[in-house]
Parts: structure tokens; sequence; C-alpha cells
């Protein structure tokens, strides 16, 4: 536990620059996530096919692959940024799929009569879904959501393999191979820096569950 | 299915990219093997001691690298090359134990101390650097080589001259997780510039992309990346550190110890020392190291 209290500041760091890496990656992949779901359920056929590419894509491809991808060919390819922006980027892409997913899944729950209602009243494809399905779909998305948010929190370790500099799993490397720090009590420390970030994380999700929950 | 085309051709574009991007760092300078140590007649040694075992055993576990260039790398043929394989030869060669009579055995830095303690392996040669923490858990024989933190810069980089110039500099600096070097670098740039990669080799795509302006370790890792750039990288400045290179071995064996002192201190004498060095990381170097003054074993 000494290790835990004399390399406090150190571990605080790699909280910080975990929680700011998965806040980036979170809303960009929400974002990203929202609109490929919406692109595969849209009638538009060349829309659909390039959702279902995404979503085949990002799904299927390991994440190491898809981060090594940002951060040895992108810049090869003439694309630089510096590697958070990378990491940051190729989290919330590889974790858009899922989000996609369990959007679309939402969607899918919600009766198709609404859609219709709303085609009736004169709604395009795009307020049809922004103003009638999605507002309903949030509820029942809001678990699966929470439990794909929260495994990309634990996979941005990865991220720290590819020189996204002193995220947690990283400053648990440096403190037991480089400071000579024994091992165990380092990663139980790191284990407990991502509960700090995952707990509340999981807290906050039942919150918002329960405030857009319908009584039923 | 109507999407199927797509996704193929999707998937095609980013498989074709990724091997794009692997297909750079290989190449190995070192292509046969041109040293062999001497490999003595019948030894005798005391009975009792770690080389009358060894000896009669006829065969020696050595933990080393895989994967440092010119100082031990497993070939794709499987054979090991490097001045950190040599040195493990020489020592061998003092017991009657030819080269091809040797266990490799991986052994990443991390690792070092745990396999000695252990008894994984009889003693470990991997750029092993002689400090007080780990002598605290093993002994060391030695040193046999003495290396030294450096910087390396793509070559036509004239703005960084050496750890000095980084402070006032935005230059980010690469090395490698876990390493000393990337501790020390430290005390000249501030922690959000360090980026650190598994190995060194991923250090050097990132500074051939331009992601990083500097990669720092010990020189003679360095020497072993510019030596496969093609000219693309350079050296630069003095070394910065000492990382005087080790035999690892078993916490209180003194006459072992002993041992690979004198059979190092005989084949710095008889130049196998400095064949080994020729024949090694010495292709991309131009002077020969002498045999450092040896720690004395007790």
């Amino acid at each position: 536990m000494q290790v835990l209290i004399a390399n406090h500041g150190a571990y605080l760091s790699g909280i910080a620059t975990t929680l700011w890496l998965c806040l980036y990656s979170g809303v960009l992949t929400l974002v990203v996530g929202t609109v490929i779901a919406g692109f595969r359920v849209s009638p538009l056929t060349p829309l659909r096919a390039f959702g279902t590419a995404w979503v085949t894509v990002f799904r299927n491809c390991p994440l190491v692959v898809v981060l090594f991808f940002m951060a040895f060919a992108l810049p090869v390819l003439g694309l630089n940024a510096s590697y958070f922006v990378f990491g940051t980027v190729g989290l919330a892409l590889y974790t858009s799929a899922f989000v996609c997913e369990a959007i679309r899944s939402g969607i899918n729950s919600v009766p198709a009569g609404q859609a219709e209602a709303a085609r009736s009243i004169g709604l395009g494809f795009t307020q049809t879904l922004g103003l009638v399905i999605l507002p309903q779909a949030v509820r029942s998305i809001i678990p699966p959501l929470g439990s794909v948010l929260i495994a990309m929190i634990k996979n941005s370790a990865i991220a720290g393999a590819f020189g996204v500099g002193g995220d947690l799993y990283m400053t648990g490397t440096r403190l037991s191979s480089a400071q000579g720090e024994a091992v165990v009590p380092v990663l139980i420390g790191v284990a407990l820096g991502y509960l700090v970030i995952t707990i509340p994380a999981g807290l906050l999700l039942g919150y918002v569950e329960r405030k857009v929950a319908i009584a039923r | 299915m109507r999407t199927g085309k797509t996704t193929v051709a999707a998937l095609a574009a980013v498989t074709g990219l990724l091997l794009t991007a692997c297909g750079g760092g290989g190449g190995s300078t070192e292509d046969s093997k041109e040293f062999t140590a001497p490999v003595a007649e019948n030894p005798s040694f005391e009975e009792g001691t770690t080389m009358a075992h060894l000896a009669e055993q006829g065969t020696i576990t050595v933990g080393t690298k895989y994967d440092q260039p010119l100082f031990a790398l497993k070939g794709l043929d499987g054979e090991m090359r490097g001045f950190d394989v040599a040195i493990a030869e020489i020592i061998a060669g003092r017991l009657g134990i030819p080269a091809d009579r040797i266990n490799w055995q991986e052994t990443p830095s991390k690792d070092r101390e745990k396999y000695i303690r252990d008894d994984t392996v009889d003693m470990v040669v991997a750029t092993y650097t002689i400090n007080d923490k780990r002598d605290e858990r093993v002994d060391f024989a030695g040193p046999y080589y003495r290396a030294g933190q450096d910087l390396m810069v793509r070559a036509d980089n004239e703005s960084i001259t050496g750890p000095e110039s980084l402070r006032d500099s935005d230059a980010e600096v690469c090395s490698a997780h876990g390493s000393t070097p990337s501790e020390r670098i430290r005390e000249y740039v501030d922690n959000s510039r360090v980026v650190l990669f598994d190995s060194y080799s991923k250090c050097a795509d990132a500074l051939s992309n331009g992601q990083v302006q500097a990669v720092t370790t010990d020189d003679a890792i360095l020497m072993g990346l510019v030596s496969e750039s093609d000219n693309e990288f350079k050296v630069v400045g003095e070394t910065f550190s000492e990382e005087p290179y080790g035999v690892g071995i078993p916490e209180g064996d003194v006459d072992f110890c002993e041992f690979v002192n004198k059979s190092l201190r005989i084949a710095a004498e008889e130049g196998t020392y400095q064949e080994a060095w020729n024949a090694t990381a010495g292709r991309v170097s131009d002077r020969t190291p002498e045999l450092p003054e040896l720690r004395s074993c007790s």
C-alpha cells in the first residue's frame, strides 16, 4: 500500500489522462455512433451500405489494429496529429460500431406504428428519427450503451501502448518496470484507479436511466 | 447481399494500408554468423562450484533479449546474433560448452532479476545495466561494455544537439516504457512530451513519420537503429549517462562471478573480445571498445 501513497501524484495524473481520453472519446463515439445508426436505418441504400460497412470493419477489427493504423499508417499517408488525438479518435471509431448497434436495437424496439404516424403527419426521415423514434429508443438503449462505454474506459488502456503518454495503465508499467516497485501492489493501484472512474460512471448511467424511464 | 462488395472493398483497403505500414522497419544488418568463441577442452573446476556443475552438465541456460539489433537478436532462422550473444558464448566456451549447446531463454527487461532468482537461467546477458537497486537482488560480473544514454534525431535536424537543447524546445522524445532512459529524459523534458512505446523500432517509425523529434536510449541500441535506417537518422551529442552492462548471476555466487570476470579478461587479452565486437556491434561503429575495468566480486 505504501507504493500507492508514495506515488499518489503519478496515479492521479494517470487517472486524469485516462479520464480526459475517455471523455473526448465518449462524446465523439456517441455522436458518430448515432449518425451511423441513422445511416443503418435510412431508406437510402448507399447510406445503409456505408453504415453496414462501418460496423463490419470496426466491430471486427481488433482495437489494437485500429490504434496501430491510426498511430502508424495515417502519418505515412500524410495525416499528422498528436498521439493523444490518434488515440482518442481510434478509440471512438472502434467503440462507435458497438454504440451504433446498441442504438439501432433501441430504434428497432420502437413500434413501427410510431414511424408511420410521424410520416403521415408529414415529418421527414431526420425529423421522424430525431423527434419521434430516438427519444423513445433512448429508454431501452441506456443499459447496453452503458456497458459499451464502460468497456471503452477499460479499453483505453490499449491506447497507452500507442504513444498516449501517462494514462493509468502505463503509469503502472512505469512504476513497476522503470522505478522497480513490486508489481502486484502497483497493479492493485491501477485496478483501483479504473474503479474510481468506472463505478461513478456506472452510477451516473443508473441515474440517467431512472430519469428517462417512463413510469408504468 | 447488396452491401457485400462495399464491405470487402473497405476491408481490403484497410488491410492494404496496414501491410504498407508494417513493411517499414524490417531488414537485418547481420546476415551471417561470423563469430565463433573458442571452446576449452576438458576444463577442470573445483568440486561443488557452479562451473563444475555446468561443465559436467555440458549445457548452460542463458537469458537474453531476442529483439535488440546488434546486441541480441534472434533471426528468422532461429540463430542468435549480437554482442551479448557473443559474450555469453565466450563464457560458455571457457566452461567447455560449445555455442550449439547453449539454451537461450528470452528474458525481457522486467523479468531479468526474477529469472535469475528462481533459477530459470544460469546467467543473464541482456544489455543489463548494473545499478544499486538490481544489485540488491542479484549479483553482477563484468561490466563487459560501457554504454551511455544518447539521442537520435533525423539526419537533417540541426536544432537538437544534446539533452540540454531539448529544454527550451517543444520537441517530443520517444523511448520504451519501463526503461531507465525514459525516466532520465524527464529531467530535460516534461512528462507530456515523453512518448512511450513497447519497442524502439516503433520509436524509429514515429521519428521517421515526424511524430516525435528525438529518440532516446542507450547509444548501443541507437547505433543499431541508425544502421537500419539508410542514413535517415543520426546520433547526436555526447552520452549523458553511464550504463555499464553486466552479466547477471545469482546472489552470492562469488566463485562464478570471478570465473566470468576471468573469462572476460582472458577474452580481452586474446583478442576474442574485440573480435566479438567487430563481428556484431562493431559493424556500425568506428570504435572498438576496451574491456571496462571489472568490478570486484564480493
